[in-house]
């Protein structure tokens, strides 16, 4: 019982984050159609941004927070403009995975060069170090902290994305960007906004999930399968998807590491296989194709 | 397009094709003219970088094997249009299944090919056809699955494949019972440049022959292919399993050639850089494969004895560059200067190219 308790706040702990990471690159792909490998490079510079202004700048966890998500959002938008906007569109997909594993490796050998090959902490406020008391059962803090976060981040996107102007345009232009265009909707500012909301809540992951997904160098390489994972099953586009496959793949990760941990990942890519044979694109069907 | 020029032009191979001309105006006598020399040209560099190089042979043996592994990728990617990121699978299946082979029953090299290459064929065929129905990310992610599998069951097998520790202790018998691999890695060497010029002629003539006219028809517009009475996604399992092939021939080979066989060998790194590779050559060209294994790995020797991490900032600028300036890789690089050296008065429709 113990250890289904558990299993139950690690997994969906370890699930927000990976749906606050993989939203963001479900909205671009679903947008642009862009499969942007270097998104957890982006998430990694967020989680770097943070452990520098909390460590070496002495600022608050919250402020610390902030500062690394505009950061990471101003140093990625000249990209949009430079790199991402030759190879949006579905047609290109080997330039898309080329393109962006180059900016990958670029950014950990940058990474590497600025901060060093080792291991980076952000430290964590007193707030968030206790346990929170839930009835007869105590959660850690930080766990209780990061899935109220990830609930929040559920909500305020689903808010922007059906109750907002910006969301409405979004969708048009998901659904049929020729037309949208033609309607007088700005695409290419469309594009850019997008871009910078799916690199800020790549960095807002990021900083959140350091604890779970540990920051170092390969950090950017290691976990992007993961990401690409929870896209690829909750359709590409799709929110709620989005956040149910995260959680899925989460707790079923976690469950596996915590029953039987000589087999790996093996379950994880296993249902994986399973899923996208059944359902080539997504378990929730997103609005792309 | 290009697949109907060129079975025009194979009526005339004997010569003359210099100067014939399609009506599309794209470089096709170019192209096929360095395919011609390609080969021969592979096995005289890799001759003379044997007397040059005699220090290097461990390197060059390894551009080898790993031209052979980018070799199968570029059948699947450059004539079936399959962009995969788990073509590892197939490599590490056969490197197991050689090194298997040789620890338990037999050793003999040709022997350890061979199964190398069967083990790679069959699991491709298997996955194939689980698999080659999706499209895009989807695909990817399939495929990346596949590769992520094989390495997980290899790490579980421990009592076969040694698990993390490698599978070592493979020592393969002399070729043709006369050559022994000697310690210098000279063998090894001539015995993985004679496989990869084998596996040349053997990829020139499977692209060329009709199965690989229709498998490039495929990759180019299924629906027409479907239109003419062939079935798109059997001719694609079919050239998946017949890279496989030659992934698990490439795998088996450096079992043979270095005597171990670590996890990594099916790893997702192993497969994007294998990707990385093709793409700096150019892909759709077969003998781009080994320009670009042989720069890549090339520069990575020379490169990483520093930092590793210079070489990755490197590579990737150099990836970024190939993306936005040279879409065809290095090889329609040579071939355009190439075209710009025979003259510029035939050239006039070409430079669009």
């Amino acid at each position: 019982m113990e250890t289904m308790f558990g299993i139950a706040v690690d997994g969906v702990a370890y699930g927000m984050i990976l749906f606050i990471i993989s939203v963001g690159l479900s909205v671009t792909l679903g947008l642009m159609r862009v499969v942007n490998l270097a998104h957890g490079a982006f998430a990694m510079v967020g989680g770097y941004v943070a452990s520098y202004a909390a460590q070496e700048a002495g600022l608050p966890y919250a402020a610390a927070l902030v500062v690394a998500v505009a950061l990471t959002v101003l140093a990625t938008l000249p990209l949009e403009r430079l790199l991402y906007r030759r190879i949006y569109g579905s047609a290109n997909e080997l330039a898309q995975v080329l393109l962006t594993i180059g900016l990958t490796f670029v950014i950990v050998a940058g990474i590497n060069y600025l901060f060093g090959p080792t291991l980076k902490r952000i430290p964590l406020p007193e707030l968030l170090t206790g346990t929170v008391e839930l009835g007869p059962k105590a959660i850690p803090a930080h766990r209780a902290f990061v899935i109220a976060a990830g609930a929040a981040t559920l909500l305020g996107l689903w808010w922007l994305l059906e109750r907002t102007d910006f969301g409405i345009r979004l969708r048009a232009a998901v659904d049929d960007p020729a037309m949208a265009a033609a309607l007088g909707i700005r695409t290419e500012r469309l594009y850019l906004a997008t871009f910078a909301l799916g690199t800020g809540l790549a960095a807002l992951g990021g900083v959140l999930g350091a604890e779970l997904l540990p920051l170092e160098p390969y950090y950017a390489i290691r976990y992007i399968v993961l990401f690409l994972a929870v896209v690829a099953v909750g359709g590409a586009g799709s929110i709620f998807g989005s956040a149910a496959a995260a959680l899925a793949l989460g707790i079923v990760d976690t469950a596996g590491k915590y029953l039987i941990p000589s087999f790996g990942e093996f379950f994880f890519y296993a249902a994986l296989i399973l899923i996208l044979f059944r359902w080539p694109h997504g378990f929730f069907k997103g609005r792309t194709a | 397009m290009t697949s109907v020029a060129e079975r025009d032009e194979n009526g005339d191979s004997k010569g003359g094709s210099m100067t014939r001309r399609t009506p599309l105006g794209t470089p096709l006598a170019a192209r096929r003219d360095l395919g011609w020399i390609g080969i021969p040209l592979v096995a005289a560099v890799g001759l003379a970088a044997f007397w040059l190089l005699p220090d290097d042979l461990a390197l060059l043996t390894r551009i080898a094997a790993s031209a052979l592994f980018v070799l199968s990728l570029d059948l699947v990617l450059g004539y079936g249009g399959i962009a995969t990121l788990g073509q590892a699978a197939m490599f590490g299946t056969g490197a197991y299944a050689a090194g298997i082979v040789a620890v338990n029953w037999n050793n003999d090299p040709f022997v350890m090919l061979a199964a190398g290459g069967l083990a790679g064929g069959l699991i491709a065929l298997a996955t194939g056809a689980l698999i080659l129905h999706a499209r895009g990310l989807t695909l990817l992610m399939l495929t990346i699955a596949v590769g992520q599998i094989v390495q997980e069951v290899a790490n579980k097998a421990r009592d076969w494949t040694g698990g993390s520790d490698g599978l070592s202790g493979v020592d393969p018998a002399p070729v043709l019972g006369m050559f022994r691999f000697d310690m210098y890695g000279r063998t090894s060497y001539l015995f993985a440049l004679a496989v990869l010029v084998v596996g040349l002629l053997v990829a020139r003539r499977i692209v060329r022959s009709p199965f690989g006219l229709a498998c490039r028809g495929v990759s180019e517009d299924p629906l027409r292919i479907s239109a003419i009475g062939g079935s798109p996604k059997s001719y694609l399992v079919v050239l998946y399993g017949v890279a496989g092939v030659f992934a698990g021939v490439a795998g088996a080979l450096t079992a043979v050639t270095s005597g171990i066989v670590g996890l990594d060998s099916a790893g997702f790194p192993w497969s994007a850089e294998a990707l990385v590779m093709l793409v700096l050559g150019g892909t759709g060209r077969l003998y781009g494969a080994v320009i670009g294994t042989a720069a890549f790995m090339g520069i990575h020797h020379i490169l990483a004895a520093s930092d590793p991490f210079h070489w990755m900032g490197f590579i990737g600028l150099f990836l970024i560059g190939i993306v936005l300036f040279l879409p065809g890789g290095i090889a329609s690089g040579l071939e355009r200067l190439g075209g710009l050296l025979r003259g510029p008065s035939q050239n006039n429709g070409e430079d669009r190219a």
